[in-house]
């Protein structure tokens, strides 16, 4: 009777101690460098996209931040996170608007359904181009239901318009949910870390990848900061 | 029956034909230097083809009006000569007819393809791909840089896979999604597909020429018209044909120094 008490007791703080513990990652994405101009980009074939932008956007390739920061970056425990198998079941939305993919990169869990807007009044033909996983592309006129689909396979895939050669974007498939996308300033934030040894990955769609390693012991936040080295072409 | 069929037949010629002679849907204004060759190509065309339709369908009316319902034991008059002489005659009649549109036509062609362009025309290269084209301006340098398919990609706008990186040739080369041109200027236009066949059409140019996968294509034309035209893929390329075009701007040769320097500073 001791002994099952002493157990429980003993397991409860283990069980608590691990839900109680809970760190956090966060940092900066830099580059160094000067990173190639972004080029505008001219809808004139398509007039009623044109006529959204009052500037041309440009390329998203490569976009910034104030004090060197780099954006679009997708942060995430590559190694040492609990693959838990549990598929987030938050929506998430890959919209098509002014003849350009928002947002221009789209994290996601293996098997999380992502649905594909269209918000334009043109037809688009999204085709992502993956080597793991299944290709598909989809037509998908103006005012039509959203597209829904999945990977069940972590990849990075990029994605382009069959109709429109300008548009451009990334689905980036992950095993895990820890993750997260630099914006603005350059800033992510990986919570909810248990404690442990984890190895986290930068990966910029033209600057590559970095890793750095990581433990956590209880609640702390750890400061994780990834420099890259900009392109010149 | 027969006689309302004959008479049918006449009113459904002279029908089909008031609205070409009448001129209801005429070609639209030719800003080119070569186009009116080809405008007479194609009157000259609709004239013998009208008359040669307007004889063919009277004939054939009066034959059924004359012989249709006739009793079986009337004379079949046969054509003078026999069978062999009505398919000389008609290889003759055809023959020349077809024989003359050629000669008459080939000087418009000429004009086009087969003549090398001026000295100082201005060359323009055109990239067709589902579902847009791509022009390339040589730049300063007056060079094209060299294109590498491997390097293609349209993610960055590098629709011509150019190397500037280590091709100098390629680092001033302008390459924009509609063509503008000044007027009056001889243009040299270098085509070529960077998947399956399209073809570039300007209606008011009177050009109109497929791209084929493999070939590289030349022709030259001038442009006598200020104003924005439409260049439309005319060769059914995949599900984004319809979608497919690109917009040609000719402009005075101040507004085309504007621009392209405007075009320059973009790159």
């Amino acid at each position: 009777m001791n002994t099952r008490k002493i157990v429980l007791a003993l397991l409860t703080t283990l069980v608590c101690s691990s839900l109680m513990f809970a760190g956090t990652v966060s940092g900066k994405v830099t580059y160094t460098g000067t990173p190639v101009r972004q080029k505008p980009i001219d809808m004139s074939k398509e007039p009623s996209c044109a006529k959204q932008h009052a500037t041309p956007i440009t390329t998203e390739t490569v976009v910034t931040g104030p004090n060197n920061a780099l954006d679009n970056v997708v942060v995430y425990i590559s190694s040492g996170a609990p693959d838990d198998g549990q598929v987030p079941t938050q929506a998430i939305t890959y919209t098509q608007k002014g003849c350009q993919y928002v947002p221009h990169v789209l994290p996601m869990h293996v098997d999380q359904e992502f649905q594909i807007l269209n918000d334009d009044q043109t037809s688009h033909n999204i085709h992502p181009q993956p080597k793991i996983n299944t290709e598909w592309n989809k037509s998908q006129p103006p005012g039509t239901p959203p597209i829904k689909e999945k990977y069940d396979k972590p990849e990075f895939i990029p994605v382009k318009c069959n109709i429109h050669p300008w548009m451009h974007g990334w689905f980036v498939v992950l095993k895990t949910s820890h993750y997260d996308v630099s914006k603005e300033a350059g800033d992510f934030k990986l919570p909810n870390l248990p404690p442990g040894k984890y190895t986290i990955t930068a990966w910029h769609e033209d600057y590559g990848t970095q890793t750095a390693d990581v433990t956590i012991t209880g609640n702390e936040t750890k400061d994780v900061n990834f420099t890259f080295k900009a392109k010149a072409y | 029956m027969a006689k309302f069929f004959a008479v049918t037949i006449i009113i459904i010629a002279i029908l089909s034909a008031i609205p070409v002679l009448r001129h209801t849907w005429d070609m639209p204004e030719d800003i080119s230097t070569h186009g009116s060759l080809i405008d007479e190509q194609m009157t000259e065309t609709m004239i013998e083809a009208g008359i040669a339709f307007l004889a063919a369908q009277f004939l054939l009316a009066i034959f059924i009006w004359k012989f249709s319902n006739q009793s079986p034991d009337a004379k079949i008059k046969k054509f003078p000569g026999g069978a062999k002489a009505l398919v000389i005659a008609a290889l003759l009649v055809v023959g020349i007819e077809v024989l003359a549109l050629g000669v008459f036509g080939v000087k418009a062609w000429a004009n086009v393809y087969l003549t090398p362009p001026a000295a100082d025309a201005m060359p323009i290269q055109v990239q067709a791909g589902q579902f847009a084209f791509y022009f390339r301006y040589p730049g300063p340098d007056g060079k094209f840089g060299a294109i590498h398919p491997e390097l293609s990609n349209e993610g960055t706008q590098n629709y011509f896979g150019l190397d500037p990186e280590h091709d100098p040739a390629s680092r001033d080369d302008i390459v924009a999604a509609e063509m503008a041109i000044p007027v009056n200027k001889e243009i040299h236009l270098l085509m070529h597909a960077k998947d399956v066949g399209h073809s570039f059409f300007v209606r008011e140019l009177r050009v109109q020429q497929d791209f084929v996968p493999g070939l590289d294509v030349s022709l030259h034309f001038t442009a006598t018209k200020i104003g924005k035209y439409e260049i439309v893929c005319t060769q059914l390329c995949g599900l984004g044909h319809y979608n497919m075009k690109a917009y040609l701007n000719v402009l005075s040769q101040q507004d085309f120094d504007d621009w392209i320097k405007k075009e320059q500073a973009m790159q």
